[in-house]
């Protein structure tokens, strides 16, 4: 489930980047100094290989229609959760790039709801808690399962929050939460059988490949609490950094324009229908009092009078002929620059 | 979406940025950062704003026709908008039902205003994305991206996995075609085949991860990509940057669409 672009407002979506590149250069300073380099080639065609099975649909039982694998969780077990993040990383930001998966803005946001909570939550605080010391059969088929169902229920509620806390949805929070929360759950559960199935073929045909996974990256504490007060600090320095200026000035731009336009508080979306009103007029109007608007307000009587608010039918209307016009320009200037000899 | 199709897709993209125009000449910096001031732009509109948003369709329109990128291509991906966006965007005017906009008779509510708001963000941002790769390519933005702090790992590792999404892209829709011939209707489809597809898939990847590298430390890798082209940012790159984010600023704070139809319904009336 990837968040969008259209669904972030840039103070989030700011926030997610810095924390989400705050992550990266950790784990790939972590994956300089300890891995054996022979990762990198294999983190690169796994990444690929992730994209190739993600083509490959199977049928679900008893439901008819198809899925395919996610995938994140089956790398964090080949890969041990330094490489899988980056190789999550990576994938997400091709799909965003070739498959306009989400948009570019909305990377931060996926990379952590992905990548980061199952490489650095889900695999260290879920899988290898389950599995314990002395991994076997059974043991390793509850890890996986648990992990599969708590990652697809982490990520998004992820993106629930990263929603609710843009404020572009009308959705309320809890509405959203009880819509998102039970369709991923027999989303995880069939990610989880088909990560177990995969897993245990590889362990049938391979088992040095998990042994490694698991010798490389013994279960001690540090790391995930490193990792944990990295992200926190992060968190709390961009999340501060980025809530004063909200609370200063309700955002940067709005600011300037309120600036600009020698008038404060363009909009308070959310607060009552007089402010809606008065942040889709302030929005759309150019100017106040512009000469055009007050003629046109006056010649049409009869569309005027069922508003309150004066002023704003001439302003809508033009508005939308104007976005018309914008349009049109914007095709012609196309196909002009298309026509032009080549350079 | 097929597999067919997807990848074709995915191959059209890879071959755009091989285009020798204008747009493709210029440092993959300066298109990096003006798409993600594009963006951050487009993003930072109220909810209700939807005729200022209307002029940004001037940079993609521009970047398709001098990057000679085709438009329907491009146009059709945009158009696929993510269902996941939809189902969200559409409970607007469920929640919102107060009456924002009248024309004559008919009110329009705040609920699809903010609606059609986001599938346009969704139109121009995604757009956006898809022709930043279609004019400059994945390997020149990962250099770029590079050049601009993002840690050479993660380039390395983008590269590889761009290198062998094609490779891997083949062998997978080669083995899921055999498996459709050969299940007639449903059998055959399940999760059991295609955990042991998948499994061998991935052993077979895995090998050949161990030969690549070792081919490659034979040639004398040492952690170092050699892309095709250098760049350096001069004159040219730098009008390019300076010239849309100016436009991109003064769209942002003056509303071109209600000037234009301001300055028309007054002449009208």
């Amino acid at each position: 489930m990837h968040m969008a672009d259209a669904l972030l407002s840039p103070a989030v979506g700011g926030t997610m980047w810095a924390v989400s590149a705050g992550m990266i250069a950790y784990s790939s300073a972590k994956i300089r100094t300890g891995l054996d380099e022979k990762k990198v080639p294999l983190m690169g065609v796994l990444g690929a290989f992730l994209f190739a099975a993600q083509m490959i649909n199977f049928t679900i039982p008893a439901t008819g229609s198809s899925g395919h694998l996610g995938g994140g969780l089956l790398l964090a077990i080949l890969l041990g959760p330094h490489a899988a993040f980056l190789t999550i990383a990576s994938v997400l930001i091709v799909q965003a790039m070739f498959f306009a998966d989400g948009g570019l803005l909305a990377l931060g946001c996926n990379i952590f709801n992905m990548g980061f909570v199952t490489a650095y939550l889900v695999y260290p605080l879920v899988y290898r808690k389950i599995l314990g010391r002395d991994p076997n059969q059974g043991r390793m088929a509850l890890a996986i399962m648990v992990s599969a169902i708590v990652g697809l229920q982490l990520g998004p509620f992820g993106v629930v929050l990263e929603t609710h806390f843009s404020g572009i949805s009308e959705l309320p929070f809890k509405t959203f939460l009880l819509l998102m929360q039970p369709i991923h759950l027999p989303i995880g559960i069939v990610e989880g059988l088909v990560t177990l199935a995969v897993v245990s073929f590889v362990y049938k045909a391979r088992p040095e490949i998990l042994q490694a996974a698991l010798d490389a990256h013994p279960i001690g504490l540090h790391p995930v609490r490193n990792v944990l007060l990295s992200f926190l600090a992060a968190a709390i320095v961009t999340g501060g950094i980025v809530s004063w200026y909200a609370s200063e000035n309700p955002d940067g731009l709005e600011w300037a324009i309120a600036r600009v336009t020698g008038k404060d508080d363009l909009q308070e979306p959310g607060k009552g229908v007089y402010s809606m009103m008065a942040a889709i007029q302030q929005s759309t109007a150019f100017l106040p009092d512009y000469s055009f608007r007050k003629t046109a307000s006056g010649e049409r009587p009869e569309i005027i009078k069922q508003n309150p608010a004066s002023g704003k039918v001439g302003t809508s209307i033009s508005g939308i002929l104007g976005a018309l016009i914008t349009l049109v320009i914007v095709f012609v200037t196309g196909f002009v620059l298309r026509r032009r000899p080549a350079t | 979406m097929g597999i067919d199709e997807s990848f074709r897709g995915l191959r059209l993209l890879d071959q755009l940025a091989f285009g020798e125009t204008a747009v493709h000449r210029l440092d993959p910096r300066a298109k990096v950062l003006v798409t993600l001031i594009y963006v951050v732009t487009v993003i930072s509109f109220g909810k209700y704003d939807l005729s200022a948003l209307i002029p940004f369709f001037i940079f993609p329109a521009v970047m398709i026709s001098v990057g000679k990128l085709p438009a329907g291509f491009v146009t059709r991906k945009i158009l696929l908008l993510s269902p996941f966006v939809l189902m969200v965007g559409i409970f607007n005017p469920i929640f919102d039902r107060e009456t924002l906009v009248r024309i004559g008779p008919i009110g329009i509510s705040g609920g699809w205003i903010s609606c059609t708001s986001i599938v346009v963000r969704t139109m121009l941002t995604l757009g956006a994305a898809l022709i930043l790769v279609g004019v400059t390519g994945l390997p020149a933005i990962c250099s770029a991206l590079e050049k601009m702090g993002m840690p050479r790992v993660l380039a390395v590792q983008i590269l590889f996995l761009y290198r062998y999404l094609f490779v891997l892209a083949e062998e997978s829709g080669r083995v899921s075609k055999a498996r459709e011939m050969r299940s007639f209707g449903r059998r055959g489809l399940g999760m059991q085949t295609f955990s042991s597809l998948v499994g061998h898939l991935l052993l077979r990847t895995w090998q050949r991860a161990e030969r690549v590298h070792m081919a490659m430390l034979a040639r004398g890798f040492n952690g170092e990509f050699h892309t095709r082209k250098e760049f350096d940012f001069g004159l040219r790159d730098l009008l390019f940057l300076f010239g849309w984010t100016a436009l991109f600023i003064s769209l942002r704070f003056w509303n071109l669409s209600q000037f234009l139809g301001d300055l028309l319904t007054g002449i009208f009336s």
